[in-house]
């Protein structure tokens, strides 16, 4: 070897051992695999993974940096929640979505105060939409509130615009959770003259049977839902069984997955749920999807839940979260981001049609923009249908707006609460 | 009659099926405890085994399709159209007594003359082995469980009751569940059935001996661990039908083992040693809790069913602790 080649081939050498080499991107999953809820949180879980799997093995990751899922088993009990989180931060936790209100509650101030963003798509603490006071916390594209106006608007909708003197009745799961949509529903039964019931079902929700004979005597002219795991099927199967229209009852987007449909049969058939995104794998997203994660063995699961709704939503979720982490990349400008890159990621996001087009997801989720003050995202939301004979969700309506001037007062009180309690002065956005 | 009257009796009719759906699961706990004293808490996830079985041979499910695909990179997931109903139960009733067989050989005979603490702590073990179990070998997918019993309203029960009402009262009729009334009728064939064997097999007499006394039964030649086997058998027998009516409603889903929680009060309530008092007390719980809800409910929120069950069980317990049914323990000393 010449000196020429002695030099240069030293030179590389110490250029190679001297670059820092790029940590993983690490995305914590606070997964439910087990106990009452795993049949939603493995569907869940599998997409979230199974996204992040695919950018790893397609695209060599974000911006050429690794992502890395660590996987950590709530059993989606709060308690253990804050274990994961505790036991994950570490391991340099760029963002947390707990699928859980109650585990994103008690993160609320964890987070904050770890600086770790905390992204609660569809579920959390609806507040949390005011970027001036929930400076960490995210839940865009929709939150609670926003279902409750989208469900309102969409039986006006079908009522012809007028629904005064009507009955609404909620039935909901006992929890943090379940009380999220009342507060909003009483203020737009003000608003629209319409009475509203709230009626409680106890976790599990396996026996029901006082809520429907309640619903029966009251004979409302529509029901809403927000419930999770046993509670939904059983409430469908008993309001089957007293015969209740089944498309006047109409589930959140936690309540309108096949698990809830399925062991009610026929009778399911024409029950309605809000929908924030697209299901089914038509989409070009699940051709690579297939190829490069699910028939290549590296899928978290064996690849049957794809195209489910909660599978879906676990994909919708690994995007956002993956968007956020790409925008984060271009405001630093560096691929090594940490979590409060991300946080300026989540706060700097915007999805448009084009982009979810370029994903391979057309027409999947709603256009939105995050920004300083509005952390809750575009408030929109579709309704989904089931046909029990295709055993098929079938999305019918177009992207239907909530009341934001409603909510958004709404959000400025909640929001202005939390504050005044935690002693936090709200940021200027302007 | 008036609506508010025929609203009442709705309820209590409504309430007693519900109690006897609790009673169907209080009665695994009823006939284990009876003859080992044993407080058995894997009884509803033994209910959550049976019926995950049950569906998964009337579908054709290969058991621990996920571990052999994973293993063996095979595509497994059915072996065919799956097993006539009578078929299924009957193959997952033979599993439920080998399993009965299995925690006899495997946990129970190891553990004889240890404190009621410890059985009862191996059967905490054996609900959360179970459990993992029946994930590994079936799956945690929610299934729909069919074995062709009726749901729905009764419209015959309807159109009865909508005659009672006072002339121009707007009323609907009186709402009862198809599947409730037919639990209900399971569950008086399942006791009387219980009750037979009990009194006049030469079986069901050893098994009433080893609950008396067990030092005195084995002095008579009566095989203790042979008489376990035999009554895990019966309330695995017991568990299939509790889970298939719970699943018939939910759909086969882990949650299901969560049934034993509305058991609990029952016991409390109607003795752990006696086969009326599960029913009974399944009754008295079901009304109970039905009647709570719809009259104090909405008083105080709603919701209130689950700690009201528990809270009259507790206020029988304090003039009867041995329950309505149970065996007064005299402990000499």
């Amino acid at each position: 070897m010449s000196i020429k080649k002695l030099v240069i081939a030293g030179a590389m050498a110490i250029m190679m051992g001297g670059a820092p080499a790029l940590a993983d991107m690490v995305f914590p999953s606070l997964s439910y695999r087990t106990g009452p809820y795993g049949p939603n949180g493995i569907p869940f879980a599998d997409g979230y993974a199974d996204y992040f799997t695919l950018l790893n093995e397609r695209d060599g990751g974000i911006g050429g940096v690794k992502l890395k899922v660590i996987e950590c088993e709530t059993a989606y009990n709060t308690e253990k929640g804050v274990e994961c989180y505790e036991s994950t931060k570490g391991e340099g936790a760029l963002v947390y979505q707990p699928l859980s209100t109650g585990i994103t509650y008690q993160l609320i101030p964890k987070a904050t105060a770890d600086g770790i963003p905390v992204l609660s798509s569809g579920y959390g603490r609806t507040s949390a939409a005011n970027g001036k006071v929930f400076e960490w916390i995210f839940n865009f594209p929709a939150a609670y509130w926003d279902g409750a106006s989208i469900a309102v608007n969409h039986i006006m909708d079908v009522e012809g615009g007028d629904i005064n003197g009507k009955k609404i009745s909620l039935v909901y799961h006992n929890s943090a959770y379940g009380k999220e949509p009342i507060r909003t529903l009483e203020e737009l039964a003000k608003k629209h003259g319409f009475t509203f019931t709230a009626i409680p079902v106890d976790h599990p929700g396996q026996e029901q049977k006082s809520q429907w004979l309640q619903i029966r005597r009251d004979r409302p002219d529509y029901v809403l839902m927000w419930g999770w795991g046993v509670m939904n099927s059983v409430a469908i199967q008993e309001a089957a069984n007293i015969r209740f229209p089944m498309d006047h009852f109409i589930g959140v987007w936690w309540s309108g997955s096949e698990n809830d449909v399925l062991p009610a049969g026929d009778g399911a058939n024409g029950y309605k749920s809000l929908a924030l995104h697209g299901t089914g794998i038509d989409y070009p997203l699940y051709a690579d999807m297939k190829k490069y994660v699910i028939d290549a063995g590296k899928g978290a699961g064996d690849g049957s839940h794809a195209g489910e709704v909660l599978y879906s939503r676990g994909v919708y979720s690994a995007v956002l979260a993956a968007e956020a982490a790409r925008k984060a990349q271009e405001i630093s400008g560096k691929k090594d981001i940490t979590s409060a890159d991300m946080r300026d990621g989540l706060e700097a996001l915007e999805i448009t049609s084009a982009r979810l087009a370029e994903i391979g997801l057309p027409d999947f989720g709603a256009e939105f923009k995050a920004t300083c003050a509005n952390h809750g995202g575009s408030g929109l939301g579709k309704v989904q249908q089931w046909d029990a004979s295709a055993k098929k969700w079938n999305l019918i309506t177009d992207w239907i707006a909530s009341d934001r001037e409603l909510i958004q007062a709404l959000v400025e009180e909640d929001s202005a609460a939390y504050a005044a309690e935690n002693n936090i002065t709200p940021r200027d956005c302007n | 009659m008036s609506p508010a009257f025929l609203n009442f009796i709705e309820i209590v009719l409504n309430g007693l099926m519900a109690g006897i759906m609790y009673s169907l699961v209080a009665l695994g706990f009823v006939l284990i405890f009876k003859a080992s004293g044993i407080f058995n808490f894997a009884q509803g996830v033994m209910a959550l085994f049976a019926a995950l079985t049950l569906v998964g041979l009337q579908t054709g499910q290969v058991p621990f399709s996920h571990l052999i695909n994973a293993i063996f990179g095979t595509e497994l997931h059915h072996w065919g159209s799956g097993l006539h109903t009578v078929l299924a139960i009957l193959f997952t009733m033979a599993l439920m007594i080998l399993l009965a067989w299995v925690i006899e050989r495997v946990v129970l005979k190891h553990l004889v003359n240890q404190e009621p603490i410890i059985l009862f702590m191996a059967t905490i073990g054996l609900a959360y082995f179970l459990e993992g179990f029946g994930d590994l070998m079936w799956g945690s997918d929610v299934k729909v469980l069919d074995v062709g019993l009726p749901s729905g309203g009764s419209l015959w029960w309807e159109d009865v009751t909508r005659t009672w009402v006072t002339e121009g009262s707007e009323y609907w009729g009186m709402y009862i569940d198809r599947l409730d009334v037919a639990a209900t009728s399971v569950a008086v064939i399942l006791v009387v059935g219980l009750s037979a064997f009990s009194q006049y097999t030469a079986t069901g007499r050893a098994l009433r001996a080893v609950a008396d006394d067990h030092q005195a039964a084995m002095s008579v030649g009566i095989s203790l661990r042979t008489i376990w086997v035999i009554v895990w058998s019966i309330a695995g027998f017991v568990a299939l039908v509790a889970g298939i009516m719970w699943g018939s409603k939910s759909g086969v889903q882990f949650s299901l083992s969560l049934i034993a929680l509305k058991a609990l009060p029952v016991l409390i309530l109607g003795g752990f040693t006696s086969i009326p008092g599960a029913i009974v007390g399944g009754l008295i719980i079901g009304v109970g809790e039905k009647l709570a809800e719809a009259y104090v409910g909405p008083l105080v929120g709603g919701a209130i069913e689950n700690w009201f069950a528990y809270m009259l069980a507790l206020a029988f317990l304090l003039v009867r602790p041995q329950g309505l049914f149970g065996d007064r323990i005299i402990e000499r000393i």
